[in-house]
């Protein structure tokens, strides 16, 4: 099937002005009749949420996690785009969405990466009046500073918790409007499944995680605003709790999942150090714009950094793209590390590392201004290595960190099931092959303070509210698949633990779907994960019951559906025969080894359907660019 | 009245009463001084306090509201506080939180107690009648009160009774001055530091400042 | 190095708890604390024992998740550093352990080391916001405010609302917590407009919540991961005082 992205017709800039026009209206009489249900209270939910009860609707707000606050989009360290112009250096909501898309490598949607770029500045408005404390200058003017793939400063920050700080205005109108009562909280409950009754998304079912009770809820419509996938490679930059769960039983119950094979992997994290590690912890990509990533000219040069000298240094990034330099995109920075290392220049005991140098940036601004910037960085970098950045360079690595790919939405963020709605990071809409630093906050409070309060009306208006209740025997047969699900898992009692096979999982597509991918590395991660699946479900043990309180049992839940996600990312990856933004096939490569797009055939956005035990079948959205030309990207 | 509900507002009353009773005692040992000058400054001085009863008493009326109030809510935000922390650890190391400033229930009663005698002792003068000031007049007829502090101070006992509370005071001041500061936003930055130890030195002051008469009379180098 | 811990444990809400004994053997130095619990919790699943639920997410020591007394002193012995972050090379080999869950009246423990901290969210929905509409609020640079002021608000809003202010406070007290945020809220323009109502709301919400007062111990600032000063509670009092005159 040809899908339909729903775009506005008529001028790009006029568009979404138009849209809103022709959209249809809830009156506020009406609008308390109505039920929505949110799931995930990150930037996407939780500014969705206030968004929505402040309107008057009645909504609950459903996350896995013990308060709002601690959405995992409070780990976001840099900073958060907006086409403000403050700084006057030549940016507009024009060169936003190009940097976007082009940065997307022409992957995106014009239409809607326009509407994000041309919304970005009423965000930073809307934050600095609920009171986000963003850095400003001494006359008492906000602040900005550059980020990968730009240009230009167009960067807003809170030291180095901008995420934490944002989340923390959109959690404080969350809590104003349950004060409110319109919204209801409903923490520690993690959605185990969506409920679909004739074709609309009516419902969820719910496992409430201290009691282990499972449970569902009806409402007019759903939001699901549940992050990223990006832990199917187990380890990651991302929170523990991180899952595709919430998306992919959507993906099971009809809705199509887009571009699953677009992860992003970032360049400048903390290197693994042992089988131990649990998760990898990012170095934000601003330290890009003070510190000069090199390697040693020499291979396995086990040198101190401070004895290797000037001539026998390669700045490799600045050699390779020297208008960008060190501020390369993440694709291509984090790439050339791998390079560098398999040819043996890694830095470290691992060798799997690479040096982010700021002597000089000290030298040129003193160490003073470099912590006032990033002083929060280096000092979780000091307590997880142990070692002073101010006196040696970081040693860094690339780390899966940001998943592009997600549940396919419209023009309207409306999945291909009615009713259901996906914002944030769960949703594939604005970023492409690849997304821009500190531009998926912008797109979670995009989505979720000025986009979905129009669109969702637009779909309630044309239905009548209260349609269904959990009465109906669409909601009693998801409870009941649940609880058969989840005892499942239980009754396994196998041999091997949850984290075990996760790790082994992580391995598999760290290996052969991670930086750089081939069609073999891939056929063999199809069997490889398949083989997986099937020994999880004959030897995982998981301990403890189903009616209490399990983190174990909740593990399982996610490791079983990212051993099926996985197959799905690795058959988009497959299919996808061109090299694009993060997806890097070896076979399509240019001379250069920079990625080779296939436009002819590959310029459309593939979204895939769950067909039960059938392979899945692939819709295609073609992407059409009207005003911008799709050149090869280049940052040389 | 919200105020005398609220945490915040309960502490306040807390610290301004403390703070006068505070003002009270460094007056008091001042005035106590004059002990030094020798029988003829003491009760010339305490003659001179009893000169104006009204103000006195207005006085004493003031000390005794702001007395009952720092008890009363002393005795109740301690309760509360026991109540909001009712499993202990198991092991509990603590950084910042000094004995003194866990014990002021356990201090402040003691100082509560010691007041209690030492009006009985001084000022009604009924536990040691034998050398009541107002029973045994000075050459110029004003009460002894400088032989009936030393008589009293001569005795092991007395004398004990008051260095123990001396240094009962001592803790609870040793806590309480900067606490004070803080429960009424007084400070900053920079002072905090500064307030914290000069409450100490206060305390240290005005603890050895009145344990020194039983001292200095019992050995005999005053008196 | 191998370890002995000490773990509370505990089933459930209201049922009792005690101490179990646990040996962590082989842990490297550069995990972190909550990788060496990984490991333990690893050897006790295989062994049939249930593993030791505890609260976490972010590991990065910025979503406030992780809350563990660790010998006496929430979130370890680590200057402002989180349990998350705390790595096992500031352990020695033999070292015995001791890990407790958050306590305190307004915390109840839910399993193991697992308490209910949403007396916290209660307390900043009674006030802890700005009461701003979505979409209609003036260019961000319309209102400037001098960098000394949203430095100083920021440092207010650096509280990750861990909760180990109240599990260290001899009181129970969520001082520093509630202060932090009437402090940063209260530094900018934008929170003057409600600051007198925010404080009163926000400190008497604490006290249906079942939290202590304050006796200025200053415990919650000494194991403060964020470094969260208790100039801000003197700021609170000072808010407070300004909104009764
Ligand atoms: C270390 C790090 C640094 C970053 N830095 C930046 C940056 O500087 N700039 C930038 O623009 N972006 C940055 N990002 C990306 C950005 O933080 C995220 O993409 C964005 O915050 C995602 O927000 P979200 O609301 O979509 O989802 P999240 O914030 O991930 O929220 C997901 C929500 O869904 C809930 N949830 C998930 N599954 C379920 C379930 N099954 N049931 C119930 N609830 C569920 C969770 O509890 C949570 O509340 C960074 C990401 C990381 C990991
Ligand atoms: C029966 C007598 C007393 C009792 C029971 C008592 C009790 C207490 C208690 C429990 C506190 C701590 C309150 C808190 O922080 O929660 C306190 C504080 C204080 N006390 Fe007392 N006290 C007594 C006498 C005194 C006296 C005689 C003085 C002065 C000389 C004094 C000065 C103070 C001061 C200044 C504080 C600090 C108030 C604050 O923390 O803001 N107290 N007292
Ligand atoms: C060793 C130290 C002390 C000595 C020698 C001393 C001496 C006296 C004397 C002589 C009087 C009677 C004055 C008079 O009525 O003529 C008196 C009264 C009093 N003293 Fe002390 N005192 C001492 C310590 C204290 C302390 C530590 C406190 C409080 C904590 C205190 C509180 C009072 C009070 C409340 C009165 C009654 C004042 C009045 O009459 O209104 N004294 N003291
Ligand atoms: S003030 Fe400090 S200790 Fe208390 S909740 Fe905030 S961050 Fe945690
Ligand atoms: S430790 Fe407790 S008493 Fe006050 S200063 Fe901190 S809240
Ligand atoms: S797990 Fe997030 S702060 Fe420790």
């Amino acid at each position: 099937m040809i899908l339909d992205g729903k775009c506005p017709t008529g001028p790009l800039a006029d568009k979404w002005e138009k849209h809103r026009h022709e959209m249809r209206l809830v009156s506020p009489a009406n609008k308390r009749r109505y039920r929505i249900i949110v799931v995930g209270t990150g930037l996407a939910g939780s500014s969705a949420a206030a968004s929505l009860g402040e309107l008057g609707y009645n909504v609950d707000v459903f996350c896995h996690l013990e308060s709002a606050r601690r959405a995992h989009s409070i780990a976001a360290q840099g900073g958060i785009n907006a086409a403000k112009n403050y700084p006057n250096d030549g940016d507009s909501i024009f060169r936003l969405f190009h940097d976007t898309i082009k940065g997307g490598d022409f992957r995106s949607r014009e239409a809607n990466v326009y509407r994000l770029a041309a919304v970005s500045s009423n965000i930073i408005d809307q934050c600095v009046a609920q009171g986000v404390p963003f850095a400003r200058d001494y006359a008492g003017y906000l602040d900005n500073r550059s980020f990968g793939g730009a240009q230009v400063s167009r960067t807003f920050y809170a030291r180095g918790q901008t995420g934490q700080q944002l989340l923390l205005g959109a959690y404080s109108a969350l809590s104003r409007q349950v004060k409110a009562g319109s919204v209801t909280l409903h923490t520690r409950t993690e959605m185990l499944d969506l409920v679909v009754v004739n074709g609309e998304a009516k419902g969820i079912t719910v496992r409430d995680m201290v009691t282990g009770k499972i449970s569902c809820h009806a409402a007019d419509a759903v939001c699901l605003c549940t992050g990223g996938y990006i832990n199917v490679y187990y380890l990651s930059t991302n929170s523990m709790g991180s899952n595709v769960t919430a998306a992919f039983r959507a993906y099971r119950k009809g809705a199509f999942f887009a571009n699953p094979c677009f992860t992003q992997i970032h360049p400048t994290c903390i290197p693994v150090t042992g089988e131990h590690q649990s998760k990898l912890t990012l170095m934000s990509e601003s330290l890009r714009n003070d510190g000069r990533v090199w390697v040693p000219r020499i291979r396995e040069d086990r040198r101190a950094p401070g004895e290797i000298p000037e001539e026998e240094r390669d700045y490799y990034l600045e050699r390779k793209y020297p208008s960008f330099g060190n501020l390369a995109p993440r694709d291509i920075s984090s790439r050339a590390a791998k390079e560098v290392c398999d040819e043996g220049y890694g830095v470290g005991a691992s060798g799997r590392g690479v040096y982010l140098d700021f002597a000089e940036a000290i030298k040129r601004v003193g160490e003073d201004k470099i912590r006032e910037r990033y002083g929060n960085l280096f000092d979780m970098y000091q307590k997880i290595t142990d070692e002073n950045a101010y006196k040696q360079p970081m040693r860094i690595y690339p780390a899966p960190h940001y998943a592009m790919g997600g549940l396919w939405v419209d023009y309207n963020l409306q999945s291909n099931l009615p009713g259901l709605f996906v914002l944030g990071e769960a949703n594939f809409s604005d970023h492409g092959a690849n997304r821009l630093g500190a531009s998926a906050l912008m797109q979670g409070l995009a989505d979720g303070y000025f986009i979905i309060p129009y669109t969702i009306a637009d779909y309630l208006a044309r239905t009548e509210p209260g349609k269904v209740s959990t009465g109906d025997p669409e909601f009693i047969k998801s409870v009941e698949e649940t609880e058969r699900f989840m005892k499942r898992l239980l009754c396994v009692k196998g041999k091997k633990t949850v984290d075990e096979f996760h790790r082994q999982l992580g391995s598999i597509m760290w290996e052969n779907a991670g930086m750089v991918r081939s069609r073999e590395s891939l056929t063999k991660a199809l069997t490889l994960i398949s083989g997986l699946r099937a020994e999880f479900w004959q030897d995982v043990l998981v301990p403890g019951g189903e009616a209490e309180l399990n983190q174990e049992l909740e593990k399982a839940g996610r490791v079983a559906d990212f051993l099926e996600f996985g197959e799905l990312l690795v058959r988009d990856a497959l299919h996808r025969e061109e090299s694009c933004g993060s997806h890097f096939r070896v076979e399509y490569e240019t001379p250069e080894g920079e990625a080779k797009r296939d436009d002819e055939n590959f310029c459309y956005v593939a979204a895939w359907e769950f067909r039960g035990g059938k392979e899945p079948e692939l819709h295609k959205e073609p992407l059409v660019f009207e005003n911008v030309h799709l050149a090869v990207r280049s940052y040389k | 009245m919200y105020f005398f509900r609220s945490q915040v507002g309960r502490k306040i009353v807390m610290s301004v009463s403390g703070f006068l009773m505070l003002a009270f005692v460094a007056v008091h040992l001042l005035g106590n001084a004059s002990m030094y000058g020798g029988p003829e400054s003491m009760n010339s001085y305490a003659s001179a306090l009893h000169r104006f009863p009204l103000l006195i008493w207005i006085f004493r009326l003031m000390l005794l509201v702001m007395f009952y109030l720092h008890v009363f809510y002393g005795i109740a935000l301690t309760l509360e506080n026991r109540a909001a922390k009712p499993e202990p650890y198991a092991v509990k190391n603590y950084i910042q939180a000094t004995f003194a400033g866990r014990n002021m229930i356990w201090t402040g009663l003691l100082i509560g107690v010691f007041v209690i005698y030492h009006l009985l002792h001084f000022t009604f003068q009924v536990t040691n009648p034998q050398i009541a000031a107002g029973s045994h007049p000075d050459a110029m007829g004003r009460p002894d009160v400088f032989m009936m502090v030393v008589l009293s101070f001569r005795k092991l006992t007395i004398s004990a009774v008051y260095v123990c509370a001396m240094i009962a005071l001592g803790l609870h001041l040793s806590h309480s001055v900067q606490s004070a500061f803080q429960t009424v936003g007084l400070n900053g930055d920079r002072s905090l530091p500064i307030i914290i130890r000069a409450g100490m030195v206060a305390a240290i002051v005005i603890s050895l400042g009145f344990a020194a008469f039983p001292i200095f009379i019992f050995t005999r180098i005053l008196g | 190095m191998d370890l002995t811990l000490f773990v509370w444990r505990q089933s459930g809400p209201g049922k009792p708890g005690r101490l179990e004994e646990y040996k962590a053997n082989e842990i490297s130095p550069d995990m972190s604390f909550l990788e060496m619990l990984d490991v333990v919790n690893q050897d006790l699943i295989k062994s049939g024992v249930e593993p030791i639920a505890f609260d976490h997410d972010c590991r990065e020591g910025i979503c406030g998740t992780c809350s563990q007394v660790i010998n006496g002193v929430p979130h370890g012995p680590l200057k402002e550093t989180t349990v998350c972050q705390l790595h096992m090379r500031h352990f020695k080999s033999g070292d015995t352990i001791y890990i407790e869950p958050w306590r305190a009246k307004a915390f109840p423990v839910i399993k193991d080391l697992i308490v209910d901290r949403s007396a916290l969210d209660r307390i900043m929905q009674s006030g802890g916001y700005v009461s701003v509409h979505t979409g209609g609020v003036p260019d961000a640079n319309a209102v400037l405010i001098p960098k000394a002021d949203a430095d100083r608000a920021m440092d207010a809003a650096a509280c990750i609302g861990c909760g180990a202010c109240v599990a260290a406070c001899p009181n129970g007290s969520a001082m520093l917590f509630t202060a932090a945020k009437v402090a940063h809220l209260a530094r900018l323009p934008q929170g003057q407009v409600e600051a007198a109502r925010r404080v009163c709301l926000m400190t008497e919400a604490m006290m249906q919540e079942g939290f202590g007062n304050c006796s200025n111990h200053y415990e919650c600032q000494a194991v403060c991961p964020k470094g969260i000063k208790v100039q801000f509670i003197a700021k609170l009092n000072r808010e407070f005082i300004k909104s009764r005159i």
